[in-house]
């Protein structure tokens, strides 16, 4: 992992420093809530609808047991006991007092965290597969690029005021699981004919309002050329950039008006009249940042396990659990596990302190201190060994947290929504709760198989609903909460906008739409290994809309 | 025709705990919705949002909301938004104000509020 040297260091606390005084300042009236507002944003402090939040940034998703026990500690000390993991590999505190949050930032200060770069129109926390570095797929880390354009971007005098948020995804793995095609850019780690590692560059991608799927500027960028490249980018947005008018100041509107071709042509056209030698990193440096994210000293270990396959016999549940929660690691006798966040009728995400220790302890003990948040609202044991799996579940099963849902339908992205969010227009909870509350049967969830259910509570599409093989998005309609269904999304290297399905459905009606659409996909699909995205693919949009909207079946 | 009147309060969030807050007829500030001054016609109304918006010191965006009257004249929210800032989030009834009145869930206009 990335270890703070003193410059980081020095900075996070002069940063906390700072916003203390300026949070003194605002108590004590010398600051308005308009010269405020841009001071605490910066900071990762919003105003919610019942309190104050706290967006803490957990750089491409990665930490350690110190780290996440720290996060705990602060859910008991200055919040209600637990922490909202976001679609941004985040966490947020959702009840954060005024005054104590300069103390919670020296907290995290004290552990090499912050709130930086997690709100505001500068180039927010990037974004990483939150498999990096274990999985078996891995072309490279992720990290070690997202920790240089963390460095690059943070401070950095020429994008601190942005037309508008900017978000930057990595993925290492043709597998694309950082949904780098609904970022601003999106980088794709590859390597040219002659072996060399690169990037594929993708921008203008995103969500919310205006869905659009990125589009490819690079086919190849070589790794050295990484900064001058994103500078480029970067200074083209920023002076070409819609600041007119907040809703179409994003680059992938810029993207959209200008045409791919062209706009590709200007970010060529900047990154060749720069002294990219100036900006690029210094090899000495990658090495040096490469070097944080060495794996770890794996055991030498067979690829299959004995007392694995022994204990999978023994016990359905904890084979079902093994099949459903664990993926390839790039070690032999190694897995990597997904802990989930979605237990049956809980808020997707959300962590009590007692279930983060859980997790510090099982990271310390089993997964060489290594942790990883998921933009899926999950977190991620990444270094397990199979031997270990039935000591890791037997303790999560203990915390609540060995539901067997990974990538099915009870794994539901849903954004904190009108329970909390004070721009949202409809809730999202308590819509994923019933749907999952439909489908806690783990055998029919199972058989069910992938089925990405992602809602959001606003247009602005924190619950990525576009993306979802089934996406819900909740608006408001006459004064009443309502809920539009699109269909055959994909988050991955496939990436796909759903299809509007048509009218919306009321909150009571939204589980019972979800079932009837289960029910015809199940009758419709070629066979079991048939998921739902490809089943949707095949037969397209009408037998799924018909499903949503007969209402006479469900009476029947 | 003029179009009809709906009766507002002045709402809020408390500087320093975030929490939802409303106007009093005293020009304070209190976290019972039935103690809210109610503007009963446009300038009424602007003049309570007049009296609201500097107090910064004490509160956060200050705003006029609609809010209906119960028999006795107390106000309960009409939009589905403002009756979850009357309470908390819907999914955990142990948070926010509905944790300390959970007797005053439902029904919001027969309580005369939070």
């Amino acid at each position: 992992m990335y270890r703070y040297d003193e410059f980081d260091a020095a900075y996070v606390k002069n940063r906390v420093k700072n916003f203390r005084e300026q949070v003194n300042r605002r108590i004590d009236g010398s600051l308005t809530e308009d010269e405020f507002k841009p001071l605490r944003l910066m900071n990762g402090l919003y105003l919610q609808l019942h309190a104050y939040m706290l967006r803490v940034a957990i750089p491409y998703g990665t930490l350690n047991s110190r780290q996440m026990r720290t996060l705990a500690m602060i859910a008991t000390k200055y919040d209600k006991g637990y922490g909202h993991l976001t679609t941004r590999q985040n966490i947020q505190y959702n009840w954060p007092a005024l005054k104590d949050v300069p103390d919670i930032l020296d907290d995290l200060a004290d552990v090499e965290m912050h709130a930086i770069q997690t709100s505001g129109n500068c180039i927010r926390n990037v974004t990483a597969d939150h498999f990096a570095g274990a999985a078996a797929d891995e072309i490279e880390d992720p990290r070690p690029t997202a920790e240089i354009v963390r460095q690059w971007s943070t401070e950095h005098p020429e994008f601190l005021y942005l037309p508008r948020k900017f978000k930057v995804a990595v993925t290492g793995s043709p597998n694309d699981r950082a949904v780098t095609k609904a970022h601003d850019i999106g980088l794709r780690m590859l390597r040219n004919n002659a072996g060399e590692p690169g990037y594929e560059v993708i921008v203008g991608g995103g969500l919310g309002r205006s869905p659009f799927v990125g589009k490819v500027v690079r086919d190849f960028l070589p790794k050295a050329d990484l900064l001058p490249y994103l500078e480029a980018i970067l200074r083209v947005y920023n002076l070409q950039g819609r600041r007119d008018n907040k809703y179409k100041a994003r680059i992938k509107i810029l993207v959209h008006e200008t045409g791919t071709d062209e706009l590709r042509a200007m970010i060529e056209e900047e990154f060749a009249k720069m002294d990219g030698p100036s900006i690029a990193l210094d090899p000495s440096e990658i090495e040096r940042i490469e070097n944080y994210f060495a794996p770890p000293q794996f055991s030498d270990l067979p690829a299959e396990s004995v007392a694995l396959s022994a204990a999978k016999a023994a016990d359905a549940e904890f084979a079902t659990w093994v099949d459903v929660n664990t993926d390839a690691h790039k070690q032999s006798g190694y897995t990597i596990v997904t802990v989930s966040a979605k237990a049956i009728g809980e808020a997707p995400g959300d962590l009590t302190t007692a279930q983060m220790n859980v997790i510090a302890d099982l990271a310390e003990q089993y997964s060489h201190d290594e942790l990883r948040i998921s933009h899926e609202q999950n977190a991620i044991l990444p270094h397990v060994k199979l031997d270990d799996l039935p000591a890791v579940h037997a303790a999560l099963v203990e915390a609540g947290l060995a539901t067997a849902n990974a990538n099915l339908i009870s794994d539901i992205i849903a954004c904190p929504g009108l329970d909390y969010c004070a721009l949202a227009t409809a809730r999202s909870i308590p819509v994923a709760q019933d749907i999952q509350r439909r489908f806690s049967d783990p055998v029919r969830a199972k058989a069910i198989g992938e089925f990405k259910i992602k809602i959001s509570g606003c247009i602005n599409a924190c619950g990525h609903h576009h993306v979802g093989h089934v996406g819900i998005l909740g608006l408001e309609k006459a004064g009443i909460e309502n809920y539009q269904i699109t269909l055959g999304g994909d988050h991955t290297e496939t990436t796909a906008i759903g299809d509007r399905a048509g009218p919306g459905f009321s909150f009571e009606q939204v589980g019972p739409a979800i079932e009837r659409l289960v029910d015809a996909y199940i009758s419709l699909r070629a066979d079991e290994s048939e998921r739902f995205i490809d089943t949707y693919r095949r037969l397209g949009l009408e037998p799924f809309k018909a499903a949503l909207y007969n209402e006479e079946k469900e009476a029947a | 025709m003029a179009k009809l009147f709906k009766p507002k309060i002045i709402s809020a969030n408390d500087l320093l705990a975030g929490d939802v807050v409303y106007m009093n007829s005293g020009y304070g500030w209190t976290r019972k919705l039935a103690e809210a001054a109610i503007a009963h016609d446009e300038n009424a109304a602007d003049a309570l949002l007049e009296k609201a918006e500097p107090q910064q010191d004490k509160v956060v965006g200050p705003y006029l909301a609609d809010v209906a009257l119960d028999d006795d004249g107390r106000p309960f929210p009409t939009h589905f938004r403002e009756k979850f800032r009357t309470r908390g989030p819907s999914n955990r009834v142990d948070l926010g104000k509905q944790a300390t009145n959970p007797e005053r869930r439902e029904p919001l206009a027969a309580s005369g509020g939070i």
